[in-house]
């Protein structure tokens, strides 16, 4: 890893974090070390002070029995028998020289305020004359005198200085590791948010269509590439649909802008009778007009496309928006003669936009009573969160079945048919926003549009 | 009537004032919200048309600041912005009505007047409506013309009442829409059309004056040809 890596590395949040648990791992270790230097090194402390005070309550109940006599041959007989000064007598004068005892004059150390001394001892019998620690109890008796009752802790510092190395090797092994592992874990993270942050670098400078590559781990950092790249799906819809969009308008606003101005032109000529005057007027504002309504439909679309769920949502029902959509539409399938059959029962409350819904189902009913020739027939029919219409005009062929939803999108047989050829894609719009869906289908003779919502 | 226009952009303003002008109500203008409140404020005027986007406070702020001191001059919002939300937030301000631009003059008029008439309350306590010799009873839901009962569908009923409320004056086809079926949605075809000629046939076909008219570029209308509109 090269030294700018390790240097962003190191300041990156996901190492912090591993610095953070290291801490937090070092200071409960430190706890728990602490604990266990108690209970070993402290417990053995203590031990081994019991065992000197055990002596010095035995010989003390000797002086209170037999006075200072007594206890001086108890000591004279102890030290004689532990000549080696594992535990280790001395009963001295106040000037500190030798009365009773195996230890060769008093220790030069001062007790302390509870009467504990250490130093140290050669031992006369090791070959190497080395010295080794002993601890001791100071106990007062009358006329000055004093005895010194001890034990050498010779093994008790031996384990004590076993057990500090054992800790202070042990800690700084654990440090190492930890260090290690929280850049090796830092590292794996931070190598995915580097993946991540590649990818959102290369589709700003440009590229829409890359995506953030996912493990198949199903961890957090693959959920949130999941979701950033659903993110970037919808942008890329959205943009795809807005080029689409100014292209469809170039292209089909053209014409009736064509013929409106032509009208106008037609209008500016002085000796142009009144009647014709007015008939032109009329005809260019009915062309204006046409105009406005393509171009507002397609606002609408836009809107509906890019919005979600807005202020007009509340609870709908379906069955009855389609019995009104019916009802409005009726009368004009009747003078085409067509058959309107209605079958509208329940379909369930739904959470939606009432006007919208409205639209999108008159748009298909206005499209079935449009493309099916006299005397045919043509139904609305629900079911649960979904409303279909079906007639038994031409159909549309399989082929163009997707073609159909674009904007401003006319079948070739049906170009002269009055109609913007906005209506499939603003019900898809509709569809969408509520959630749901449109879909064709029909074999042979007839379609039949199913929109689902919810 | 008379009527405040408050609306900054002059092309509009005047466009707005001369189609009132040439429907024979007298229209003031205010090019900015505050002075459209004062206006607003110390005259009475039968309709306000308000224009959404004004500089200084909008539209909507004027409107909630009339509502607030209860004035209840009925407000027809004028905007660029159409979404259905924009709609909304207008008519929750305290709009009455609400316009989107560009607008054609009759569906301009035609909707100021149906405003000011619901204002005028007059036809709130009515039982029946009546127009030459059609009579309508709002309560026993009967409809008569001459001594002739004319049998009409709940639909076809409603859709007469609509127009017999504003009698002489213009309905459009999107004030229909709204009033009869309860939808705002622009309709592709003249689908409105074909239910005022069911309605022709059963109220005008057999009589011999004819009541209901065709506006063309605008709507219908309900009046005894000898009325002026």
């Amino acid at each position: 890893m090269s030294f700018a890596t390790t240097a962003r590395l190191l300041k990156s949040a996901t190492f912090r974090l591993a610095l953070i648990y290291m801490v937090l791992f070092g200071a409960s270790g430190a706890a728990l070390l602490g604990f266990l230097w108690q209970a070993t090194v402290g417990a053995l402390t203590e031990q081994t002070d019991e065992i000197i005070l055990a002596e010095i309550k035995g010989l003390e109940e000797q002086y209170e029995r037999r006075g200072v006599a007594g206890v001086a041959e108890i000591v004279a007989g102890r030290a004689r028998r532990d000549p080696g000064g594992r535990t280790v007598y001395l009963l001295a004068d106040p000037q500190g020289r030798r009365l009773v005892g195996n230890l060769g004059a008093w220790p030069a150390s001062e007790p302390d305020r509870d009467g504990w001394m250490t130093f140290e001892l050669i031992n006369r019998d090791s070959p190497d004359g080395s010295l080794y620690p002993a601890r001791a109890r100071l106990f007062a008796l009358q006329g000055g005198l004093r005895l010194l009752v001890g034990r050498d802790v010779r093994e008790l510092e031996r384990t004590r200085s076993m057990i500090r190395n054992a800790m202070i090797w042990g800690s700084g092994i654990a440090i190492v590791l930890s260090l290690a592992g929280g850049v090796a874990m830092s590292r794996s993270a931070a190598r995915r948010i580097e993946t991540i942050n590649q990818t959102s670098r290369e589709i700003m400078s440009g590229d829409l269509s890359r995506r953030i590559p996912v493990r198949g781990s199903g961890d957090d950092f693959d959920q949130l590439a999941g979701n950033l790249n659903d993110m970037l799906d919808r942008m890329q819809a959205l943009m795809e649909g807005l080029r689409h969009v100014s292209d469809d308008i170039a292209h089909d606003l053209r014409t009736p802008l064509a013929r409106l101005r032509g009208r106008i032109e037609e209008l500016d000529d002085e000796s142009l009778p009144p009647g014709d005057r007015r008939r032109l007027a009329r005809e260019a504002a009915a062309e204006a007009d046409g105009l406005i309504a393509m171009f507002n439909a397609l606002l609408r679309i836009t809107q509906i496309e890019a919005g979600g769920r807005g202020e007009t949502f509340g609870p709908v029902d379906l069955a009855a928006v389609v019995r009104d959509v019916a009802e409005l539409y009726e009368p004009l399938a009747q003078e085409k003669n067509l058959a309107f059959r209605v079958d509208a029962a329940e379909a369930g409350r739904i959470d939606g936009d009432r006007d919208l819904l409205f639209q999108a189902v008159a748009n298909l009913v206005d499209n079935a009573i449009k493309y099916t020739p006299a005397g045919g027939s043509i139904g609305v029919a629900t079911a649960e969160k979904e409303v279909a219409v079906w007639d038994s005009g031409p159909g549309i062929p399989e082929g163009s079945r997707e073609a159909v939803f674009k904007r401003f999108h006319r079948l070739e047989t049906s170009r002269n048919t009055p109609g913007s050829g906005l209506g499939l894609s603003l019900v898809r719009a509709v569809a969408q926003q509520h959630g749901g869906r449109v879909e064709l289908s029909g074999s042979g003779q007839g379609l039949r549009v199913t929109l689902s919502v919810g | 009537m008379r009527i405040l226009v408050v609306e900054d952009d002059p092309g509009v303003a005047a466009y707005v004032l001369k189609v009132l002008a040439e429907a024979g109500h007298v229209g003031d203008h205010a090019a900015d919200g505050r002075t459209g409140l004062v206006m607003a404020a110390s005259a009475d005027y039968d309709a306000l048309v308000v224009d959404r986007m004004l500089p200084g406070p909008d539209g909507l702020t004027i409107v909630r600041t009339l509502r607030a001191s209860d004035d209840r001059t009925p407000v027809l919002f004028l905007s660029a912005l159409g979404a259905v939300d924009d709609r909304v937030k207008g008519l929750k301000a305290g709009g009455d009505d609400y316009l989107v631009k560009p607008f054609a003059a009759a569906e301009l008029l035609a909707r100021l007047e149906a405003l000011a008439r619901r204002a005028a309350g007059a036809d709130v306590a009515e039982t029946a409506l009546r127009v030459a010799d059609l009579e309508m009873d709002l309560l026993a839901r009967r409809v008569t013309r001459g001594t002739r009962p004319i049998d009409l569908q709940p639909r076809e009923f409603r859709l007469l009442e609509c127009l017999m409320r504003n009698a002489g004056s213009v309905v459009t086809r999107t004030m229909l829409l709204e009033n009869v079926w309860d939808y705002h949605f622009d309709p592709q075809t003249n689908v409105i059309d074909v239910h005022i000629s069911r309605l022709r046939r059963k109220v005008d076909r057999d009589f011999e004056k004819p009541l209901i008219h065709t506006i063309r570029g605008a709507g219908y209308v309900i009046r005894d040809d000898g009325t002026p509109a």
